[in-house]
């Protein structure tokens, strides 16, 4: 249903290199004190790559001590020490503000045809409230680390552990209103500033899963809070409330920690299924295939993710009821999954495929998040979690999810947006190169974890039965290889930084309005004129169909 | 401690050493093969579409098609039918492993940092060391004295946390006769991946015969004080009586026998059979003066052989 477009809905796209929103002011001071939220994007892009290498360095040196049963490098305190660090720095530091907070700051205002988010004021204190938070990390790192997992299960971190859980746990608990207040702006913006004619249901696909995001940042995160101060209270004075030799109860905190923790799962995947969405739509140059299901699922797969968090306890020592419930529940998470899955193979059918970067990180994601997703079918039929439950199978299911799909997309979208934000291309070998390598790299070292877990492995184990050590040398092994397709990545976006060609304003022939109707990169206000919005999402005047 | 390797009964899975553990695999294989089947029914497509409508010219044609409700139906209600049948797959094993039958023996098990202690239904213990009878259900009634800790055998295939401040249960039935390790599967601090424990199947009969001596089916029979020599050591005898007459906790056992000893009351007597077994079951009766009155008694610790191993040992000792 071709569809002739007046000029005007074809946008024109400006031209580089006049002002734009990185030359506009200059200084630190002027990143500092700005409200722009393109700058405020590219500062939490900065930070949560900061966060990405630290935890990054954390797994590296996790994977290198497990190269042989017991002692390789380091100590077992220190082996707890890193997996804990690596876990928290991921978790806290780079994946839950990873999409939204960098990327989704950038674009989502463009996207609707708005010059802001709704309070840009809140948007720059979300920034330094989450560097506020990362600081208490970043000391209690300095002072002696953490040990007690990125879950700090008690009782062992109310009464047990000696390390700096205090100083951890807050920091944790500060990033929290980080994550609140974007979610807030982000909720508020979609509501109330879409320019003229930008319906709901002809946002970009990304924004729906952003709005599902921030509605989970909004409930769930202040349980975690109020949970990591009920346990600093009983650390610091002793107030019982989960230690049992002060009358309270263990199994509580883990009903606590994962009535978050669960949801920021969910915090954590649905906005890397909008960015894949994204990158699937407009390098196959297709309408998106099933708008709305999509849409949906993506609040379905939030609504879902409040009510399936006792499958994390399963053998924790909750009800046998429970356990049956939380399962029976657990598997409609799958539904909307499924859906989105097939929608993007439809989009796939009958596109303009181009195999660029991007693209080969949007297929990568399809290819990884199908095994991280059926593999949790597995965890959620009850019976076989009796076996697989706390085992390597489970890093290698949740590191699947996490960094196969919610790290690629991240990634992905990184390169898809690279011209947008910096104005610069880069290269496409460099960057294939890092994408073959990551992909490789990732499936190396994981794949090998699901055969390690099945066959009786446990996780957070600094010492292991030699029968393990084959698997897990060769997974140690693939963490090199992803490892240096990271540093390439890094290495193909710092160079284009210095010396690549001037992006166009659309690279891609995209058809969303950061593509349509700004400049690369976008000047401080976004658009030169009010955008009035006439076509649907992903709609392409003059696309040529059968 | 060194450990048994956990055999493996197929490339993914260990050997099924339990009743339990043939219906656990049955729906691991379920729900593995439903994934093999949607993997490749999921990634065929994709990498035919990649293939057949990769782009070729800036101006390719695209299809118009953006939705079809029969389609969305289909891959919404079809799934939803298999991940219920898939819910109830699990929920059968599930119920098998959590009700214990009614004439299941009980054994109570103590978790702390790092290590595990069984309390059988005789009154015997056992530290980091389970023994079972094979064909015979076990219900084990667990705790923990400090943080939360995870029982798991693999070659069982059950797991349960073990939580301070209230009892978890589990159970199963040993059908092999073999040894096999236990591995606490919840994160409890720096010895996590050492509080490991052996886990002893045997014979009805060979059971009953270590609850009685505490010798396994294999332990080669060792002359009494060739035994007392492994129970100084494997008893902590040696932490506070030393063989070569330096003063520890307690007296030397340096030519103790026979030797006529002064003790805190005032009284004396000669170190004989009757004082030595005297002592190890009621220590504080009678202590050597100038030494402190703090060793435990092993009443219900030690078996009658065990005893007389020890005295067997101690005649030795020049």
């Amino acid at each position: 249903m071709a569809k002739v477009a007046t000029a005007d809905e074809l946008g024109h796209v400006p031209e580089t290199g006049g002002k734009n929103y990185l030359n506009q002011t200059t200084g630190i001071a002027s990143w500092l004190t700005t409200v722009d939220h393109k700058r405020i994007g590219i500062m939490y892009l900065i930070t949560v790559l900061v966060g990405f290498t630290l935890g990054g360095i954390f797994a590296l040196l996790v994977r290198l001590e497990l190269l042989t049963p017991g002692k390789t490098i380091m100590t077992a305190q220190q082996y707890n020490q890193a997996f804990t660090l690596h876990g928290a720095a991921m978790v806290f530091l780079f994946i839950i503000p990873s999409i939204p907070a960098s990327l989704g700051n950038f674009i989502l205002p463009i996207m609707i045809g708005a010059k802001d988010v709704a309070f840009p004021k809140l948007n720059l204190m979300s920034l330094y409230v989450f560097w506020i938070g990362a600081a208490f990390m970043l000391a209690a790192i300095l002072s002696g680390g953490v040990d007690t997992g990125w879950t700090f299960y008690v009782p062992y971190a109310s009464g047990v552990s000696t390390t700096s859980v205090i100083l951890a746990t807050f920091g944790v608990f500060v990033m929290g209103f980080s994550s609140i207040l974007t979610g807030l702006n982000f909720i508020v913006t979609l509501h109330k500033l879409r320019a003229p004619g930008m319906t709901f249901f002809r946002m970009p696909l990304v924004l729906w899963a952003l709005y599902a995001t921030s509605i989970i940042q909004v409930l769930a995160t202040p349980v975690l809070g109020i949970t990591l101060v009920l346990l600093i209270f009983e650390r610091a004075f002793h107030v019982g409330i989960f230690d049992p030799t002060l009358g309270g109860d263990p199994v509580l905190f883990q009903h606590f920690f994962w009535f978050y923790s669960h949801p920021a799962v969910y915090i954590m995947i649905l906005p890397g299924m909008g960015v894949a969405s994204e990158i699937l739509a407009t390098h196959s140059q297709r309408r998106i295939f099933g708008y709305k299901a999509i849409a949906f699922s993506s609040v379905a797969i939030a609504l879902v993710s409040f009510v399936v968090w006792g499958h994390h306890m399963f053998v924790a020592g909750q009800s046998e009821l429970s356990s049956a419930i939380f399962s029976f529940l657990t598997f409609f998470v799958a539904i909307p999954s499924g859906v989105k899955m097939f929608n993007w193979l439809g989009t796939l059918w009958g596109g303009s495929i181009k195999l660029n970067v991007p693209m080969l990180y949007g297929l990568g994601f399809l290819f990884l998040f199908a095994i991280g997703g059926l593999t949790g079918l597995f965890l959620g039929m009850v019976s076989v979690d009796l076996h697989l439950h706390d085992t390597y199978f489970v890093v290698a299911h949740f590191h699947y999810v996490m960094m196969g799909s919610t790290a690629i997309a991240f990634f992905g979208g990184l390169y898809h947006w690279w011209p947008k934000m910096t104005g610069r291309m880069y290269s496409e070998k460099l960057g294939r190169l890092a994408f073959a390598l990551t992909f490789i790299g990732f499936n190396w070292t994981f794949f090998t974890q699901f055969i390690l877990g099945t066959r009786g492995m446990p996780r957070r184990y600094y010492n292991y039965l030699d029968q393990f050590q084959p698997l897990h040398a060769f997974s140690t092994v693939g963490s090199w290889i992803l490892g240096t397709g990271f540093l390439i990545m890094g290495i193909s976006l710092l160079r284009s930084l210095k010396s690549g060609a001037p992006a166009p304003g659309d690279p891609w022939k995209g058809a969303t309005l950061e593509w349509t109707h700004t400049a690369s990169p976008p000047i401080t206000e976004n658009f030169e004129k009010p955008i009035i919005v006439t076509l649907d999402a992903y709609e392409r005047p003059g696309q040529e169909t059968h | 401690m060194t450990f048994d390797p956990i055999e493996l009964g197929s490339f993914w899975m260990p050997r099924q050493s339990s009743t339990i553990a043939s219906e656990i695999d049955f729906a691991w294989y379920v729900v593995y093969w439903f994934d093999v089947l949607m993997f490749f029914g999921l990634m065929i497509p994709m990498f035919y579409f990649i293939r057949r409508f990769r782009r070729r010219t800036d101006n390719d044609k695209v299809s118009s098609v953006t939705h079809s409700t029969a389609l969305e139906i289909g891959w919404t209600v079809i799934p939803s039918i298999l991940v219920i049948a898939l819910f109830f797959v699990g929920l059968r094993g599930y119920l098998m492993a959590s009700v214990a039958p009614a004439n299941a023996m009980e054994i109570r098990t103590t978790a702390e940092m790092y290590m595990w202690t069984f309390t059988y239904p005789n009154g015997t213990t056992s530290v980091n060391e389970l023994v079972v009878p094979k064909d015979k259900p076990v219900k084990l009634i667990m705790s923990s004295k400090d943080v939360l800790h995870s029982f798991y055998v693999p070659e069982f295939r059950v797991k349960q946390d073990v939580v301070p401040g209230t009892y978890t249960t589990l159970w199963f039935e040993a059908n092999a006769k073999r040894d096999t390790v236990l591995l606490c599967t919840e994160y409890c601090g720096v010895g996590h991946s050492d509080m490991m424990a052996k886990v002893h199947v045997m014979e009805q009969a060979d059971y009953n015969n270590w609850l009685e001596t505490g010798r396994k089916p294999g332990d080669p029979i060792l002359a009494p004080d060739e035994l007392g020599k492994k129970l100084f050591t494997s008893r902590s005898c040696n932490t506070c009586h030393s063989l070569d007459g330096t003063r520890v906790q307690g007296p030397s056992f340096k030519g103790l026998f026979g030797k006529t000893e002064k003790f805190a009351d005032g009284s004396s007597a000669q170190v004989d059979e009757n004082y030595i077994r005297e002592s190890l079951l009621e220590p504080t009766k009678k202590v050597v003066e100038g030494y402190p009155a703090v060793m435990p008694t092993y009443k219900g610790l030690l078996k009658e052989n065990e005893i007389d191993a020890l005295i067997a040992y101690i005649k030795t000792v020049k």
